[in-house]
C-alpha cells in the first residue's frame, strides 16, 4: 500500500492532467471547490482516474464528503 | 429613435488555409487549396469511395491551452480560437473589456452539424470500457449549442447567446441573428459566426452515400470546381469563423476600424426537398430579396454575389438564377469554396469575412479549377486570378440542407 506523500504525489499528477493546476499547488489543506477551482465536472474524472491508480472505488456519496485534497488522500490511504 | 446601423469591426477565422483571417485571404486569392488526400486508417477500413476532404491547417490544440482544450468539442475549440481573434481584431482587450459592458453583448454562432467526434468516442468509450470512461463533459461537449455557450462564458457575453442550427446556412443564420439583435437595440456588440468540425467516418460515409460529395481522390486540388461543367460534388471542409457586429454609433464612439457595413439580411426556406434546393431558385432569390429590402438596397448597387456554389451538380446553377431573379445580370460571381471546401455551418461565416474583405480591399478572388463554365450560367465569373472592383454592395449566400436560405448584404463603410 501506497503512504501518503505517494497517494499525494499522484493525486497531484491526476488534478495537474484533469484541471491544468500545478502539482505544487495540491497540498493536503487546500480545498478542491474553492482553493483549486475544480468544478463537479472534474471531480467526477479525477475520482476515476484515482480510482484506476490506486485501486480504490469511490461512490458518489464518498465523493461529496472529500472537500479537500487532504480528506482524498485520507480516504485512498484507508480503502485501498 | 431610427433603426441602428450596423457594422463589422472585426474578424476571426481558422480554416483549411491557415489559422487566421490572412492566411485564409491569401489563400483564396493565391487559389491555395485547402484540399488534402486523407491519411486516417478509416479511410481504408471502411473503403470510402470519397478519400479527400480539406481539414484545418492548424490543430486548434496547438493554439489553446492543454486543460482548455481538453474539456472541448474540436468544433467548440474552432470556435473559441475564431471567436477570440475576432475580439481581439476589434481592438477589446482578451479578458471582457470595459468598453462594452456584459448586459450588451451578445453572441451567436451556430453549427451544422455540432459535437460529432465526441458522441462517436463515447459511444466507443461506452461500448468497449464501460459507463466509467464516459466523460462527465460529454453532453456539454456535443450539444450543438456549445460552441456558443463556450464562447459566451469566454467573452462574457450576457445579452443573449444563440446557436442557430440550419445545416450549411447556420454560419450565415447567426450572422443575421445578429444583426437582428443589434437592430432591434438588444445588443451594443454581438460576436456572431459558424463553427464545423466533422470530417470522420460517419459523416464521410452519410454524404457519401447521398451521392452529394466529389470523388475525384487522384485530384485533390481540382475536386472542388464550382459551375465548371466537370464538376461532381463538394468536398468536406472544416474550420470556424466569426465577425464582430456593433452598432454603427457605438463603434464610432469607441473609434473602432470598420470593415464594412452590415446592410441587410434576408432568410427564406424553400419547404421542397430535404437536400435538394427548389431547382427555380425562387426560395434562394426571396432571401436575396430579403436581404436589399431589410437594407433599403437598390439591387442596382450589388456588384458582387460571394456564392454558395458547392461544385456539386445540381445547386450552382440554380443560384445563378436566383441571382438573376433577385438582382440582375450585373453582380460578379464567385465561389470560394473552390479552394476552402465546404465547412457546412462555419461556411456561412467564413465567406462573409471573404465577402467583407472584398468590400473593404475591392478585391474579389478568382473560382479555382473553373476550366469551362457550365452553360447553364450567363453570369461573370470571376477566374485565374484576382479581380480588382470597387465595391458598392456584396451579397454573401449560404443554403442548407432543409430547405434554407440566408442571404447576407455588406456595403462599403
Amino acid at each position: 500500500m501506497a503512504d501518503n506523500a505517494q497517494i499525494l504525489a499522484g493525486l497531484a499528477e491526476i488534478v495537474e492532467e484533469v484541471a491544468g493546476v500545478s502539482q505544487d499547488e495540491v497540498t493536503p489543506e487546500k480545498s478542491f471547490v474553492d482553493d483549486l477551482d475544480i468544478d463537479s465536472l472534474s471531480m467526477v474524472e479525477i475520482a476515476v482516474q484515482a480510482e484506476d491508480k490506486f485501486g480504490v472505488k469511490i461512490p458518489d456519496d464518498e465523493l461529496a464528503n472529500l472537500k479537500t485534497v487532504g480528506d482524498a488522500v485520507n480516504y485512498v490511504a484507508n480503502n485501498s | 429613435m431610427s433603426t441602428p446601423d450596423v457594422v463589422v469591426t472585426g474578424l476571426g477565422a481558422t480554416t483549411p488555409l491557415g489559422g487566421d483571417v490572412e492566411a485564409l485571404w491569401d489563400g483564396l486569392l493565391a487559389s491555395r487549396s485547402g484540399v488534402r488526400l486523407l491519411e486516417d486508417e478509416w479511410v481504408d477500413k471502411y473503403d470510402l469511395p470519397v478519400r479527400i476532404a480539406a481539414p484545418l491547417a492548424v490543430e486548434p490544440t496547438e493554439v489553446l491551452p492543454r486543460v482548455e482544450a481538453r474539456r472541448l468539442d474540436r468544433v467548440e475549440q474552432v470556435a473559441l480560437v475564431a471567436a477570440r481573434q475576432a475580439w481581439q481584431d476589434a481592438g477589446f482587450g482578451p479578458d471582457g473589456d470595459a468598453e462594452v459592458e456584459s448586459e450588451r453583448l451578445g453572441v451567436v454562432i451556430g453549427t451544422g452539424v455540432g459535437g460529432a467526434g465526441t458522441l462517436l468516442n463515447m459511444d466507443d468509450a461506452l461500448e468497449t470500457k464501460g459507463l466509467r470512461k464516459v466523460s462527465p463533459l460529454t453532453v456539454p461537449m456535443l450539444m450543438p449549442n456549445g460552441p456558443a455557450a463556450i464562447v459566451g462564458i469566454d467573452l462574457k457575453a450576457r445579452a443573449g447567446v444563440h446557436a442557430p442550427v440550419s445545416a450549411c446556412a447556420s454560419g450565415a443564420e447567426a450572422i443575421a441573428w445578429a444583426f437582428r439583435m443589434l437592430r432591434a437595440g438588444e445588443a451594443d456588440v454581438v460576436v456572431a459566426g459558424g463553427a464545423e468540425a466533422c470530417i470522420a467516418a460517419i459523416t464521410m460515409a452519410g454524404f457519401a452515400q447521398s451521392r452529394t460529395m466529389s470523388t475525384r481522390n487522384d485530384d485533390p486540388a481540382g475536386a472542388s470546381r464550382p459551375w465548371d461543367v466537370d464538376r461532381d460534388g463538394f468536398v468536406l471542409g472544416e474550420g470556424a469563423g466569426c465577425v464582430v457586429l456593433e452598432r454603427a454609433e457605438f463603434a464610432q464612439a469607441r473609434g473602432a476600424r470598420v470593415y464594412a457595413k452590415l446592410a441587410g439580411a434576408g432568410t427564406s426556406s424553400d419547404a421542397h426537398h430535404i437536400t435538394a434546393p427548389d431547382p427555380e431558385g425562387t426560395g434562394q432569390a426571396r432571401a436575396m430579396q430579403a436581404a436589399l429590402r431589410s437594407g433599403n438596397i437598390d439591387p442596382q448597387r450589388v456588384g458582387h454575389v460571394n456564392a454558395h456554389a458547392t461544385s456539386t451538380p445540381v445547386g450552382d446553377v440554380t443560384e445563378t438564377v436566383a441571382v438573376r431573379k433577385a438582382i440582375g445580370d450585373h453582380p460578379v460571381l464567385t465561389a470560394p469554396k473552390s479552394v476552402i471546401g465546404h465547412m457546412l455551418g462555419a461556411a456561412g461565416a467564413v465567406e462573409s469575412i471573404a465577402t467583407i474583405l472584398s468590400v473593404y480591399h475591392g478585391l474579389i478572388p478568382p473560382t479555382m479549377n473553373l476550366q469551362e463554365l457550365d452553360p447553364g450560367v450567363t453570369l461573370d465569373v470571376v477566374r485565374d486570378e484576382p479581380r480588382k472592383m470597387d465595391i458598392d454592395v456584396a451579397i454573401n449566400d449560404s443554403f442548407g440542407f432543409g430547405g434554407h436560405n440566408v442571404s447576407l448584404a455588406f456595403a462599403k463603410a
